[in-house]
This record gives C-alpha cells, structure tokens and sequence, in this order.
C-alpha cells in the first residue's frame, strides 16, 4: 500500500515538510515540488533530517522547480532522483495513494 | 517633502507564490519617487536573487533578470543575510552579481549587495522609517 | 483589445495600443503605430525604439523614463540624455510612446 507523499511547501518556511516526514512509512514515496524544492540541496539545516528518512523512502524532485530557484542538480542529497513532469505523472500512477501535505 | 527611509524586506523563495514578483514591481514603482530604498533578503528571500535560475522546466517568466535592472533606478542598498544563506547550503558566491554605476565616480561599477549577520540585519530594519514585508 | 493594420495584416493590440505578442513585433509594426499617430519615424526615434528593445531583452522590464534618460545620455551622448531631448522625439512621453513602438508593454510606473 505505497504511498506518495507530494510537498510544496518550503522545510525552512512552513513546517509540513516536518510533518510530512513524520508520517511516511517504509516503501513509501515523497515528491518535492515548487518551494519545497530547495529541500533537496546538500548541507542546509533540513538536510539530515531528509536523509534519514531515506532511509526506508524514495525521494523526488521535480528538476524545473530546482532549476528555476537556481539551484543545479549536483547539489542535491545523494540518493534525490530528479524528475519532469512526466516522471511526476508516473509516480502518481504507480503509487495506489496520494497524499498533498499542502 | 523629507526623504524617508523604506526597507523592503523579502523572505519567500520566487515562484512558488507571488510575492518576489510583487515585491519587485513594488520596489521599481517606488523608485520613481526617488526615496531612501532599502532591500533585505533573508529566509528563502534569498533564493529570489540566486544566479543561474531557469524556468524553461516550468512554463513561467523568468524575472531575475529584472534584479540587474535595480542599480540603474538608483536601488543599491541590498543587504542579505549570512545566516539565511549558511542554512540553505549557499554562499555569497551562489547570489548574482548586482551592481549600480556611480556616476560621480565616473560611472564605476560597485557592487550593490551586502552579506550582513543577522545582528546587523537587526540593526539595518530598526534603522528604517518605513518597512514593507514581502 | 483592437487590431492595428499592418500592410494589410492585422496584429492584435490592447486597448491602449500596445502590442499583445511581444514575440510577434517587426519594424513595420512599429512604423504602423507610429503613422496612426502621425509620426514619421527618424533615425533618432530608432535609435530609442532600438535601446528599449535591448534593454527588455535583458532585463525583462520597460524601463521608467528617467531610468532611460540616464542610460540614452550614457549610450548616445548627453545632448540626448535628457527630457527635452526624448520628449521632442516621443511627445506623448518618451516612456508610454517609444516602448508602444518597440513592442514592449507599459513602463511599470511610467510618466
């Protein structure tokens, strides 16, 4: 019953990321979109907090929202998979479940 | 009339809303009125002058190209926030560079941004007339 | 919105005139706006057509009129870079005119 989990928001403004991680269960998926996209990048203070809950999940991020805040890919969190909207497509489609932490 | 000093302060990453933009227009109308214009970015604020930003993956206008525009509407006081950019992974390096020409210095480019700690941010939005939070 | 005759073609405008299609402007969109306002256009009116063009390119906005009037007296000379100069070219205001003609829409804040 995988479940992907697609977040929008900033993790250095809001604080659903935060939530977000706090209920993904193993196998599950999370998508970074739009503002919630700078929370991919090595070394910020959300970073290990990410990384820890990749762990057990698979993360995501939507490369066009990366690039139009600046921010290249080899500056991601090892383990971050880049994805075009295409991809998001799929990741809907291949999750049972959807979950916008909004 | 006094010239007063007004400081736009802007703490959300662009694109993602639309405060930056409005933010940007804002500031380029209140240059006309020729006052005392401050800008400050801290937070994801910071994010809205990275060098390097592309929309083409995402179908919207690119308006950091606007942010090189500000020196010549006579707007060079741009403070950012070290601890901002040291939370986000980011350095001075990753910010584009912004520059005004002085003209009584035979149009000299110098630069217009000013990485302050976040004490001194303090004391730069306190030293204000006039804030507007974006 | 309205529509402006372009050799025969029609290019859509708004309700002011400016260009809808900034990507869509040619020279002879700019010589039809200017004979529907009687304006004949010179080298020295190209000359500004041509910077505000170059200048949206790189900076994505229409710049306000003293913006244009410092950057004009920098580029062409200082007999240009002032008001009198541009206003005599432009007399319905160097910003509101010149960036109709050039394809650019209104100058944020413009005179």
């Amino acid at each position: 019953m995988a479940m992907l989990h697609i977040v929008n928001k900033s993790p250095f403004e809001r604080v659903a990321f935060e939530s977000c991680l706090r209920y993904v269960k193993a196998g599950d998926s999370i998508l970074m979109i739009e503002d919630a996209s700078v929370g991919a990048i090595e070394g910020t203070k959300f970073a290990d907090q990410l990384k820890a809950a990749m762990a057990d999940t698979s993360v995501y991020v939507l490369g066009g929202d990366l690039a139009a805040r600046g921010m290249s890919e080899d500056r991601m969190i090892e383990g971050i998979k880049s994805v075009d909207y295409a991809g998001f497509v799929e990741l809907v489609a291949d999750n049972e479940k959807t979950q916008s932490w909004v | 009339m006094a010239t007063k000093k007004f400081m736009y302060v802007n703490r959300k990453a662009p694109y993602g809303t639309v405060y930056a933009l409005e933010a940007l227009e804002v500031v380029l109308i209140a240059a006309a009125f020729e006052q005392d214009i401050s800008l400050a970015f801290i937070d994801d604020g910071v994010y809205q002058i990275a060098k390097g930003q592309n929309t083409d993956g995402i179908g919207m206008k690119n308006f950091s190209a606007t942010y090189k525009a500000l020196g010549d509407y006579d707007i060079n006081k741009i403070f950012v926030e070290k601890e901002s950019l040291d939370e986000r992974g980011m350095t001075a390096d990753d910010l584009m560079d912004l520059v005004w020409e002085d003209e009584d210095d035979d149009w000299a480019e110098k630069p217009s941004i000013k990485i302050v700690s976040r004490a001194e941010m303090a004391d730069v939005l306190a030293d204000q007339d006039v804030h507007y939070s974006f | 919105m309205g529509t402006l005759d372009v050799n025969g073609t029609a290019v859509e405008v708004d309700e002011e005139g400016y260009l809808e299609d900034l990507s869509s402007w040619t020279e002879d969109i700019a010589v039809a706006m200017a004979a529907a306002e009687d304006v004949e256009l010179s080298d020295e009116h190209w000359d500004i057509i041509n910077f505000l063009r170059e200048y949206y390119e790189e900076y994505q906005i229409a710049p306000a009129v003293r913006v244009l009037t410092k950057a004009v007296g920098k580029r062409l000379g200082k007999d240009k870079g002032n008001s009198k100069y541009l206003y005599s070219l432009f007399p319905y205001g160097p910003g509101k005119q010149a960036c109709k003609y050039a394809g650019l829409p209104k100058p944020t804040g413009c005179v």
